[in-house]
């Protein structure tokens, strides 16, 4: 899938890495996609979650091994 | 024209029109009275050990992240956590029996062991709370927890409000200067709990 920028948040346990997408997202235009790589188990329920309530779609959402690689339309 | 000569069906319609209008009627009134901002949150955090600092930040952080409005009313012990240097922060397992304790370091079969230390011997080890203290912090960062500092800091970046409880800033005899300049109120009971009155969420941490 295509997108405009990556955030990384291997790592990062609850809850950084909604933190920092939502950092991430402030940065980026209207309709651009949000690539993020996380190895927080969590984040798969946290990023559905996010998207819900802040109105973002989650385009993709996959398990790939022992990381989550989830895509998210500002 | 008698009651008889409306048409067939014609109360049925009337009943779901006036549904229809009601429903809308009362989401306007609603609207008027309570107007929709973000939800919000309230926390008051009454805990100052490096174990359960981690509560009031993490949700916190994680509020604001959905955009929310979030407050945390530190009270107590949990003035710690608004002090300038968070290095005093302590964990202890001394009565604490729920704390499970791994080593973050060494090979697998070592980290997987589960140490149960009985208070009869917490107590009496010199530099027990110390080393429990770097154990958990060294056990956390192995794991991507971010430190109390950080998520303080993420908070205070998220525009999340800090506030104190002067009674016992006062009662502990704490100093104005040892806070956070970030720290947005001083405040009483009073003032505070209009503001958790009308949150979305409460939370006693």
């Amino acid at each position: 899938m295509e997108f405009d920028k990556e955030l990384d948040a291997r790592g990062l346990a609850c809850p950084m890495p909604i933190v920092k997408t939502k950092k991430a997202l402030a940065g980026m235009a209207a309709g651009q996609v949000l690539k993020i790589v996380a190895t927080d188990a969590g984040s798969l329920g946290d990023m559905q979650a996010f998207a819900d309530a802040t109105g973002h779609q989650l385009l993709s959402s996959q398990t790939q091994g022992s990381e989550y690689v989830f895509f998210l339309k500002n | 024209m008698g009651a008889g000569d409306f048409p067939a069906g014609l109360d049925e319609l009337i009943a779901k029109r006036v549904d229809e209008l009601i429903a809308k009627k009362i989401e306007e009134r609603m609207a008027q009275l309570m107007p929709k901002g973000p939800p919000s949150m309230t926390i008051i955090a009454t805990k100052g050990t490096l174990d359960w600092a981690y509560p009031p930040y993490i949700l916190a952080s994680a509020g604001a992240a959905l955009g929310w409005d979030v407050a945390i009313f530190h009270t107590f012990y949990g003035l710690k956590l608004l002090l300038r240097d968070l290095s005093q922060l302590r964990v202890s397992p001394l009565g604490n029996p729920a704390m499970p304790m791994k080593m973050p370091f060494g090979p697998r079969w070592f980290r997987q062991i589960r140490w149960n230390m009985p208070n009869a011997v917490a107590s009496v080890v010199p530099g027990f709370e110390a080393w429990a203290t770097n154990l958990m912090k060294q056990t956390f960062k192995s794991k991507g927890v971010a430190s109390i500092e950080e998520l303080r800091q993420t908070c205070i970046d998220a525009d999340v409000k800090l506030i104190a409880c002067q009674m016992t800033v006062d009662a502990f005899g704490f100093q104005p200067q040892e806070f956070i300049p970030e720290v947005s109120e001083f405040c009483g009971a009073t003032r505070f709990l209009p503001l958790a009155q009308t949150a979305d969420v409460n939370l006693l941490i």
